[in-house]
Parts: C-alpha cells; sequence; structure tokens
C-alpha cells in the first residue's frame, strides 16, 4: 500500500482579488438572519408611544388602561429605568424614555410589550398622555443667539489681518439627509433567568450599546452581552442607541424575551439624520490664484439631543477648507441644539457639509479669477510635507490630491448618445422632457476625510485569530453593515497566513473586547490591520515553535516536508494570538483647533455629467466619474461597490433626499416622499484608485467608504451650475430652483 | 379566517389575523423570513413574490385575498444547492452588500428573465425600478444580470 | 375578519347591496397603504380579484379590474403612457384602472386621461343596475366620488372615436415611482379641437377650458399662440402648496407641460 505524500495547498480569494463574500448565499436565499428576521420561544413583542409633539410638558401619563388591555405584559416609563435615566453617545444627555419635557417629534415617551405586534400597538395606543405643548425652537440662529450649542469650535490659524486681492464670498446650505438603511431598526432581547440579558441587534458598535445598556439597567458589564443580529446597513444610523435599552427593559421586566422592529415611519423618527447646514464662506486670494485667507462660520444644527454632533462640527470645521494650502484660517462653528429631530453621523459626518461649501466657493473664485477650476485646484493641492490648513498638522503618509484630479481631468467624459429610451431623458416615463429642451452640464469637485478616529481618542480594534483543525478563525466584534469587512479580513488571514479556510467569527461583548464604531471608514484600517498584525506575529510564533518554514491548510512545512498537521497544531499550538490595534495616537486639539488631530486622510475627486431641462427644473445625473486615494485595493469588487454605493448616496442629497420639517415635524416620514435613488435615477459611474500606500493599515490600504459620499454633492451642483448658469446655492436642488429661477431669467 | 394557500409548492392552512398582510403571514406564521419589510409601502421591492404568476409586492397583498393562490418567495428559487443563474450572477457581480434587498432583487429579476431572457440595460432598469438598494448604488446589480442576459455570466474578472 | 372571494360579479354586488360598508379590495395598492397609516381594520372585505368580468376590455370599455401593466402594454397613446408611469412593475401587475377611480387621489395617474377624453366611470349595484356617470360627475373631491352605497366601479368607458393624437406626461422629483406633481393629458382631433386636463393641481381632475377653446381656434398655431396657450393653462389651474411641491412650480410646470404635450400631438409623429 502507497500512502501519498501530502501536497502543498495554495490559497485563492487573497489580497488583490474579488474575493466573494462568505455571506452572500445565506443573503440571496432569504436564509440570512437580520435584526428583524429572529425570533425566540415565548416572545413578546414591544412597541413605542412616541410623541407628537416637537416640543411639549407631559401634563398627565396614565399606563394604567395600556396595563388591563389582553396579551399586554409590562409598560414603562422613565420611572421604571433602574439605572442610570440617560444615555448618549458622546454625552448621555438623551432620556430613556421621556422625563416629562419631550424635545422633538417622536420622542419616546413610554414602551410596551405584548404578545404581539397588533396587541402591543394597541396597547400603546391606549395609554393616556395630556400634552402642554410649548414653543419649539427651530430656527438654528436663534439657537445660536441663545446659546443653545452642543458645541463651538474655533480654528485659527495664521494672521487674522491677512488679505488677498481676490475676494469671493458665499453663503451655502445643505439639507437634512436620512441614511435610509433598508434594514429597521431592530432587534431581540432574551432574559437569561439571572438578572442577566442577552440582546441581539443590528448595531454599528455592540461594546458603546453595552455601556449604555448596563448604565441604564443598573446592572453589571458581565450580566449583558450583545450579540450582532445581521444588519441591513447602516451609514451611521445605527450609532446611537433606539431599541437597545428598551428591549432589554421590557425583557427584564417581563422575564420573556421581547422582539423590536421599527416600520419605516417610525424609523425616521427611530435615528439621528444628518445635520442640515449653513455656510458663510470668504475666499480671498492672489491674482494668481494662491488661496491667502479662508474665513468660515459654519452653523449645523443638532437637534434635540447631542449623539456625536460634538465629533460631527469637529470635522466639518476641520475639513472646512479641503484639501488646499491656506496659511491663513479662520472658522467659527456651531452646532446647535433645537426640538428638530436629533442629527448625527452619517457617512461623511461633517466633510461632506463642508465639502459643498469649499468647493461651490473654488469655482467662484476660479470664476472670478478665469482660471480653470482644476487648475485652480491643483495649484493649491494639498501634498504629503505639507501642513493641512485648518488644524497645522504636517501631513504625513500619502495624500495624492493632484494625481486624483489629473487622473480625473484625464478620463474621458462619457458621449452624449441619442435618447433612445424614456430613461434617457430627463423625466424618464414621465415623459415631460424632448432632447432638444435638454442642457448638458459637467462640474468636478474634490474633497478629503479623515479616516479612524480623532482628536485625541483612544481608537483601537480587537482581533483574536485561531488555528483549528478546520482552518482559521477570525475573532472580531466589529459590525458587518453590508460593506464586506467580514471579505477582507478572510483575504488578509489568507494572504498572511497561507491558509485558505478561514472563519470571520463575530463576537458578542463577552467572547472580545471592542471592535470600535464601524464607521469613519475605519474597519479595514482598524479590525483588517489588526488581523494583518494578529496572523503574521500568530505565523512568526508557529513557524518559530516549529522550526518550520512555510504554513498552509495542510500544517507547517519544513524543507519540503509536512512537519505538523494542521490539526495537531490547533491540539498543541502555538494556536492563537490576539492584540489590540491601535492606531498612531492623535492630539486633543488646542483653543485654537490646532494639533496632530487626525491619524491619516484620503482624498477623492468626482466628475458629475447631468442633463437638465431648465423648463421644468428636472435633471438626469448621466455620470458621476471618481478618481478615489485608497492606499492599496484589497479587494476590486467590493471596493467598486463601496464607491458606486457612496456616489449614489451623494446623487441622493444633491437632487432629491431631503427631510422635510414644518415647526419640528416631519412631513415626509416615508419612502413615498423621502424619495431614494431608484434604478432609473443611477449615474453611469467610472472609478480609478491611486494606490499610494497608507503609513498604517493592512498592506497599506485606506478606508474607503465615505469619500465617495463627499465631493459627489459637490460635483453634481457644479454640473447644474455648468449646464444652466444658475448659482445653485443649496442642495438638494429642487425643480423650483431651476425652473423658477430660469423662468424669471427669460422674463 | 381559514386560508389555504401554495407557498414554493408546498401547501398551507393558515389562521389569517384581520387584515394583515401577506408579507407579515409569510415572516410572521410560515416561517419565511426571506422576503423583507422594508418599507411596507410598496415603494421599496424587498418584499417581492410572484402571486399567481405575477410580480407583487407582498406587503400590498392582504393574506385573505391569497385564499387558493400560489405563491413564490425568494425561499423558492435555488434548487438545494444549486442557485438560480439570477442569484449566481449577482454573487459573482459583487451585487450583494447588506442583503436587505437581495432577495427582492432576485424575485423579480428572475421574473423579468422568464420573460425576457436577454433584456437590455434600459430594461433591466426599468423593469427593476421598483427595488431600491441602498449599498451598492445598483451598478454591480446591473453588471451581474448583463452579464447573464449576455450568456457571459460568471466570475468577476 | 371576513374576507369573500366572489367569482361573478353578481356574487359581488349582492355581497356589497348586503352590507355596503364593505371594504371593495381589488389591487391592494391603495387600500393596503390606507391599513398600515393606522385606518382600522375592516371587519369584512370584499375581494375582487377573480371576478373575471372585471377584467374584459372591449375596445373602450376597459373593466375595473384591469391593471396597469395590461394598459401599459395595450395600444399606444396616453391612456398606456400614464400606466407606464405607475408606481413600480410590482404596483403595475396588481394595481387597476378601477382602483385608481375609486381611490380619486387627485394625483391619480390614468384621471387625466379619463379626462381628457371625457371618458364615463360605468357604475353597477344589485339593486340600481348599471349607471354611465360622466367622469365630472363622478370625481367630486379629494378622494371623493359620488359612488353611491352598494356601488361597485365596473369599468372606464372611452367613446369610442378617440382623438386622433393623445399624449400624456407626468412631473416628478425622480425618474420613476413618484406621485406627480403635475400631470397631464392633451388630446386634438384633426379637426382641432383640443382636450386639456391636467392632475394633482386641483382637488379633482381639472380641464382647462379656456386654453382648450383658445387653441382648438387655432388649426395651426405659432410660437406667440403656444405661448398664450401655456399662460392660459397655468392661469387655470388651482394647484396647491405641500410637502411635495409649491404652487408657484406646479402652476409654472402646468403650462410648460401642457404646450409641451400638444407640440406632440401637434407634430404628428412619436416621440
Amino acid at each position: 500500500m502507497t500512502v501519498e505524500a501530502p501536497t502543498r495547498t495554495g490559497i485563492t480569494g487573497g489580497v488583490g482579488t474579488s474575493a466573494t463574500r462568505p455571506d452572500g448565499i445565506p443573503k440571496l436565499t432569504g436564509n440570512y438572519a437580520f435584526g428583524s428576521d429572529i425570533s425566540a420561544q415565548g416572545m413578546l413583542w414591544g412597541a413605542t408611544l412616541r410623541s407628537p409633539h416637537p416640543h411639549a410638558r407631559i401634563i398627565r401619563l396614565d399606563t394604567a388602561p395600556a396595563l388591563a388591555m389582553p396579551g399586554v405584559a409590562a409598560v414603562l416609563t422613565i420611572d421604571d429605568v433602574p439605572g442610570r435615566k440617560h444615555y448618549g453617545l458622546e454625552h448621555a444627555d438623551q432620556p430613556v424614555l421621556s422625563d416629562g419635557i419631550v424635545r422633538y417629534w417622536g420622542e419616546p415617551v413610554a414602551v410596551v410589550a405584548a404578545d404581539d405586534l397588533e396587541d402591543a400597538t394597541r396597547a400603546v395606543a391606549a395609554i393616556v398622555v395630556e400634552y402642554e405643548p410649548l414653543e419649539p425652537l427651530v430656527d438654528s440662529e436663534v439657537a445660536v443667539e441663545r446659546g443653545e450649542v452642543f458645541r463651538t469650535i474655533n480654528v485659527r490659524r495664521g494672521d487674522r489681518d491677512a488679505t488677498g486681492p481676490v475676494v469671493v464670498e458665499g453663503f451655502w446650505e445643505t439639507g437634512m439627509q436620512d441614511q435610509a438603511p433598508l434594514g429597521p431598526e431592530s432587534g431581540l432581547a432574551i432574559p437569561d433567568g439571572q438578572g442577566g440579558i442577552d440582546l441581539y441587534v443590528a448595531t454599528q458598535w455592540t461594546h458603546t450599546d453595552l455601556g449604555q445598556i448596563v448604565a441604564s439597567l443598573g446592572v453589571t458589564e458581565g450580566q449583558v452581552r450583545v450579540h450582532h443580529a445581521g444588519i441591513g446597513g447602516a451609514f451611521g444610523a445605527r450609532e446611537d442607541v433606539s431599541i437597545q435599552i428598551h428591549s432589554c427593559l421590557l425583557a427584564l421586566a417581563t422575564g420573556r424575551p421581547v422582539k423590536m422592529v421599527y416600520d419605516r415611519k417610525e424609523s425616521f423618527v427611530g435615528h439621528v439624520h444628518r445635520h442640515p447646514s449653513r455656510l458663510w464662506y470668504r475666499h480671498e486670494a492672489t491674482e494668481d490664484g494662491d488661496l491667502v485667507k479662508v474665513t468660515v462660520r459654519m452653523v449645523l444644527d443638532g437637534g434635540a439631543y447631542a449623539s456625536s454632533s460634538p465629533a460631527v462640527i469637529a470635522n466639518a470645521s476641520y475639513f472646512a477648507v479641503g484639501p488646499y494650502r491656506c496659511d491663513n484660517v479662520f472658522v467659527e462653528a456651531h452646532i446647535t441644539r433645537t426640538n428638530n429631530p436629533p442629527c448625527g453621523a452619517m457617512r461623511g459626518f461633517g466633510a461632506v457639509q463642508a465639502c459643498f461649501g469649499y468647493e461651490s466657493q473654488m469655482d467662484l473664485l476660479a470664476g472670478r479669477l478665469g482660471m480653470d477650476p482644476l487648475e485652480l485646484r491643483l495649484r493649491n493641492a494639498l501634498a504629503p510635507g505639507d501642513v493641512m490648513s485648518t488644524t497645522g498638522q504636517v501631513i504625513q503618509g500619502s495624500l495624492p490630491t493632484a494625481r486624483v484630479i489629473e487622473e480625473l481631468r484625464a478620463m474621458p467624459l462619457p458621449d452624449a448618445v441619442p435618447a433612445t429610451h424614456p430613461l434617457h431623458l430627463p423625466g424618464g416615463t414621465g415623459l415631460t422632457t424632448d432632447p432638444r429642451h435638454v442642457r448638458r452640464g459637467v462640474g468636478y469637485a474634490v474633497s478629503m476625510k479623515n479616516l479612524a478616529f480623532s482628536e485625541g481618542f483612544d481608537d483601537y480594534a480587537e482581533v483574536r485569530v485561531t488555528i483549528t483543525p478546520a482552518g482559521v478563525e477570525v475573532h472580531t466584534a466589529a459590525a458587518e453593515v453590508g460593506q464586506g469587512l467580514v471579505t477582507v479580513c478572510q483575504q488578509i488571514a489568507r494572504s498572511v497566513l497561507g491558509i485558505q479556510q478561514v472563519a470571520v467569527v463575530l463576537d458578542d461583548t463577552s467572547m472580545i473586547g471592542s471592535a470600535g464604531s464601524t464607521s469613519a471608514s475605519r474597519q479595514t484600517q482598524m479590525t483588517g490591520g489588526g488581523v494583518e498584525a494578529v496572523a503574521t506575529e500568530l505565523r512568526r510564533m508557529i513557524l518559530d515553535e516549529h522550526d518550520g518554514d512555510d504554513l498552509d491548510d495542510t500544517g507547517v512545512w519544513r524543507g519540503g516536508e509536512l512537519i505538523v498537521p494542521l490539526e495537531r497544531l490547533a491540539a498543541v499550538g502555538p494556536a492563537t494570538h490576539h492584540l489590540r490595534f491601535r492606531h498612531p495616537p492623535t492630539d486633543i486639539p488646542d483653543e485654537n483647533g490646532q494639533g496632530d488631530l487626525h491619524v491619516d486622510f484620503a482624498v477623492a475627486a468626482h466628475r458629475a455629467v447631468v442633463e437638465v431641462d431648465p423648463e421644468l427644473g428636472l435633471l438626469r445625473v448621466v455620470a458621476v466619474d471618481t478618481v478615489q486615494d485608497v492606499g492599496t485595493v484589497l479587494n476590486p469588487a467590493a471596493l467598486l461597490g463601496q464607491v458606486e454605493g457612496g456616489i449614489m448616496q451623494g446623487v441622493g442629497l444633491a437632487v432629491m433626499e431631503e427631510i422635510v420639517l414644518d415647526d419640528g415635524v416631519i412631513k415626509n416620514a416615508s419612502f413615498t416622499d423621502y424619495l431614494l435613488p431608484t434604478f432609473a435615477d443611477a449615474p453611469s459611474v467610472t472609478a480609478r484608485f491611486v494606490e499610494e500606500p497608507s503609513h498604517f493599515g493592512p498592506f497599506g490600504a485606506k478606508g474607503a467608504g465615505e469619500p465617495p459620499t463627499i465631493s459627489s454633492t459637490a460635483a453634481i451642483a457644479a454640473a447644474i451650475r455648468d449646464a444652466t448658469g444658475l448659482p445653485i446655492t443649496r442642495v438638494p436642488v429642487r425643480p423650483d430652483d431651476i425652473a423658477l429661477a430660469a423662468a424669471s431669467r427669460s422674463g | 379566517m381559514r386560508i389555504t394557500l401554495t407557498v414554493n409548492g408546498e401547501d398551507h392552512t393558515v389562521d389569517v389575523r384581520g387584515a394583515e398582510s401577506l408579507l407579515h403571514m409569510l415572516r410572521e406564521d410560515l416561517a419565511l423570513p426571506g422576503s423583507k419589510n422594508a418599507c411596507e409601502h410598496g415603494e421599496c421591492g424587498s418584499c417581492s413574490v410572484v402571486l399567481d404568476g405575477e410580480l407583487v409586492c407582498a406587503c400590498l397583498v392582504m393574506a385573505a385575498d391569497a385564499a387558493g393562490s400560489t405563491v413564490r418567495t425568494v425561499e423558492g428559487y435555488a434548487d438545494g444547492d444549486t442557485l438560480h443563474p439570477v442569484q449566481q450572477a449577482l454573487l459573482d457581480a459583487g451585487g450583494v452588500q447588506c442583503g436587505f434587498c437581495t432577495p427582492g432583487f432576485v424575485v423579480a429579476a428572475a421574473e423579468l428573465f422568464d420573460e425576457n431572457p436577454a433584456p437590455t440595460a434600459d430594461e433591466l432598469r426599468e423593469a427593476l425600478a421598483g427595488n431600491v438598494c441602498r449599498c451598492t448604488g445598483y451598478g454591480a446589480i446591473l453588471r451581474g444580470l448583463e452579464s447573464l442576459a449576455a450568456g457571459t455570466a460568471g466570475s468577476v474578472s | 375578519m371576513d374576507c369573500e372571494h366572489p367569482h361573478d360579479l353578481d356574487t359581488a354586488l349582492a355581497a356589497l347591496a348586503d352590507d355596503p360598508e364593505a371594504t371593495v379590495l381589488a389591487g391592494g395598492t391603495d387600500v393596503m397603504v390606507d391599513l398600515s397609516f393606522g385606518h382600522p381594520h375592516p371587519s369584512h372585505v370584499i375581494a375582487l380579484r377573480r371576478v373575471a368580468e372585471l377584467t374584459e376590455w372591449e375596445r373602450g370599455r376597459i373593466g375595473a379590474g384591469v391593471t396597469y401593466r395590461r394598459l401599459e402594454r395595450g395600444p399606444a397613446g396616453a391612456l398606456a403612457q400614464a400606466s407606464r408611469t405607475v408606481g413600480s412593475p410590482q404596483i403595475r401587475n396588481a394595481g387597476t384602472i378601477g382602483g385608481n377611480v375609486a381611490t380619486a387621489s387627485p394625483a391619480g395617474d390614468t384621471l387625466p386621461v379619463i379626462a381628457a377624453c371625457d371618458a364615463a366611470i360605468e357604475v353597477a349595484s344589485r339593486d340600481g343596475g348599471v349607471r354611465l356617470v360622466p367622469w365630472s360627475e363622478f370625481f367630486v373631491g379629494v378622494k371623493r366620488t359620488s359612488l353611491r352605497p352598494g356601488e361597485l366601479v365596473t369599468a372606464v368607458v372611452f367613446p369610442e372615436e378617440m382623438p386622433a393624437r393623445h399624449e400624456f406626461g407626468k412631473i416628478g422629483m425622480r425618474n420613476a415611482m413618484v406621485i406627480s406633481m403635475v400631470s397631464a393629458c392633451v388630446t386634438r382631433a384633426a379637426d382641432g379641437a383640443t382636450a386639456v386636463a391636467l392632475g394633482s393641481v386641483a382637488p379633482t381632475p381639472l380641464r382647462a377650458t379656456m386654453a382648450e377653446a383658445m387653441i382648438s381656434a387655432r388649426p395651426d398655431p405659432d410660437e406667440a399662440a403656444l405661448a398664450e396657450f401655456a399662460r392660459l393653462v397655468s392661469d387655470e389651474v388651482r394647484p396647491i402648496t405641500d410637502h411635495r411641491g409649491t404652487e408657484a412650480y406646479r402652476r409654472h410646470a402646468s403650462g410648460v407641460l401642457a404646450r409641451r404635450l400638444l407640440e406632440r400631438c401637434l407634430d404628428g409623429g412619436g416621440r
């Protein structure tokens, strides 16, 4: 009998390939368990009573009628919160349930648990509440006057008295956008019978949820375990607590599992939104186009509670000038507290609003100078070794600003093709527009974004890598929100260890430490960086210990011979390693906003082609092309997916997405009237990637999730200006803005 | 009231709760949570199913009105371990991110291809305009389905 | 809750006569949305999906149960154009012209076509027989019709002779799946008789009669006449400002859209 000698195995699907995502099949066959899909035996349904007023005092709250209803197991108010009555991402300023004053339309007042959702909904309606409406504060300027601000930032760098001969001033506005992830807020809280809870929830950061739940429940951290349920998109909507504390309270009060799912209307008040902004800019330059001074005043409206507003206004301030050199920069930025719906994290996080401001200004300035808009940008483009114009930080690592602009400029414009289908014209199948009504426009914009957390935040991600008889397990608490983190973790582990079989295990909070938030474009560099570091060290440990020279799915090899089969390696070790991956430290800003506040940056350039029907103000975004600074391409298809998806959200902010408020009340809390871009609205996208490796991050990769969303909006606005000659000072652009302005022009 | 209907080839007898939607019944009573509840207003297509041969939003069908009907949901497209060609095409093209819109796209695209095996890009866009995706920007979905239409569906290069 | 599934019209009408308060359900695309907004759940539903007679389509008489999908693929013209703009394929497979009419939303997409063509609404009841109601007497307000208790919309009846040209257009904030900000249908007969009906600019479909009179008298309108036509349409509409659009925009867009549709009718060619 001959025994076959073991053969070496290689890997496929390593770094640099478009490896197929490991969770694709269950998602395609309907078997992937999202937060709204899970259930437990004996489960109750939770529902929430919400305020119909943006500002009011609660005079009377009587839950007895609800408790008396069939199927109702619990009705809770603020008095039933055993621990900390408030929660919040940065400041614990938001009551778990109303403290007697409601401060925004939709604020939770009470929660109910009942046998089914219908019973719970009926019980909510049976709760007696008497409100004394109060005058809502909805104007952010008035809020500034009254000192109702979560944070004021002053950035001061250079000479206050510096001036430039060429001056352009502008006032720019952006509306309130919603993240609108398709998956609703959802989760299931299961009591363990010993005063503790297992919570399964769709969230961007299980450990920060844990801290807030523990505080409000008045239990110890060991008593609560937060598990990831499948997440239907996030984009910032799941950083703040939604159902977490409510469902746990109800579960502990009833002793039974409690499931909570928001419908779409409730979802609109169940999470924060992108801050609307008002931006006053003055750019001063030399006749040759060198920026001399930029002065900015920004007011972003944070709504009723702090959420992450303090960090958002910081971002907006530090990126107020964009990727350009300027020695004199003065920014005064306020983020206000009003009775509008709370605002917080959304992809881009303050840099989006700022970009609309500074890029609109750069085009105005170019016009005033008689200069090509891209030449103006190239002339001032920030490069490594330059000083960041707002914070004074010397740019380390890569920052290919000029290169993304030049490569984008070199991309051929899409041909204008004859319209052969209604979708080729503005108005689509509405047949509103003939080809002769159409004007084409082209616009560019460039942006800069920080990657990972800043301003001295202790930003880390814990990772554990383990060898098993089957292959490798990568353990992380990171949230996979759809972006493909699980895929790149597999790819990195494969490429470092040489082992093909890699399972990514999303651990609950009791099994592993925090991975940090899935936000700020950070997970690839942080958790991915952690996987690279841990796997590299584990491989070294294994080869050292066994005096081997290579590793693969069969085991440890030396000189072409298998010396330790994988199953044995898993048993005798070294079989596991873990660490807390940190990025290089950042500074806390001084009182002038100065310091090395950020750890890494990415730039991107976007070019939009639009076709506008000026008489009706309808338009079609034909193409948004881009060149993005990505460090290293880990997975081409997944990266392109992030870019195309981010651009589409930029399209939304540019031309159709806005939460419409009337004295603090949301008028369009549904997908009927909060319009998301459909297939028929999607531009073509051609994307190129510049690979100048980052100084930290796996294989030199940079985060890529946010840059596509930042300058795409500004580029589309610029293209609309090109097509119409109109100033377009506000996004989203409405048909009125174009049609009525054009009409009054033509008289 | 009690109704009988056939879902993915299997007969079911269900006690309908009032005017609940077919979507609600599929998810809560028939343990078929594949059809999704992103908006429940017919505005996103995430609950797309085939009812008596027609592509519809299950959230807009009163379950009681599905008595005696035949329903096909996303769970009824793969054949054991073998994916439906639409599913395979979307997987290979990177057309799945969070996956919440995915079941709706599978059903809507499969029905389209049944009727029209070689749709143009414009026909795809119009036929799928009722399926909203928030993650992908539709690019990879279009590429996957275009390859399927061209008979070239396979791995992403 | 009780849900009846009649298979013929007489049975449906009998059920409705016995309980005029019953909820009538066809495609569900309006009824189910209403229910999810918290309207009280019905105790008695009469589902019409299986009544084959309601899906009959004979020349100008279109059964109430005919779906937008069939209309979209029907004879080319304004009704097919309007039907193509409704919602999504999922909505069009379920929604019916009878539902559009019975719901009587000011933004109903087929309503401007019905009004411009002077179609009539056929209604029937067990005890009152069949009535043919002119569209202008059928739509009486925002989501209000002159349907009597026990009556069902059974068909929409277009004239045997349709005008030579008919064109439809709909303005919304994105290129698919929109509720119209303004919609319009313009028809032009060989003798120049022109009808202009608009949706979303009044509680019910609106005929711009002054604009019609002016342009019908012009067999070959020049630029000045077309501009005047647009101005008259803008003057006659009665739009409001709501979260979907402003009065000023709707007024302006009405004139522009009506003029373009008329120009297509005058062109004689397809688009």
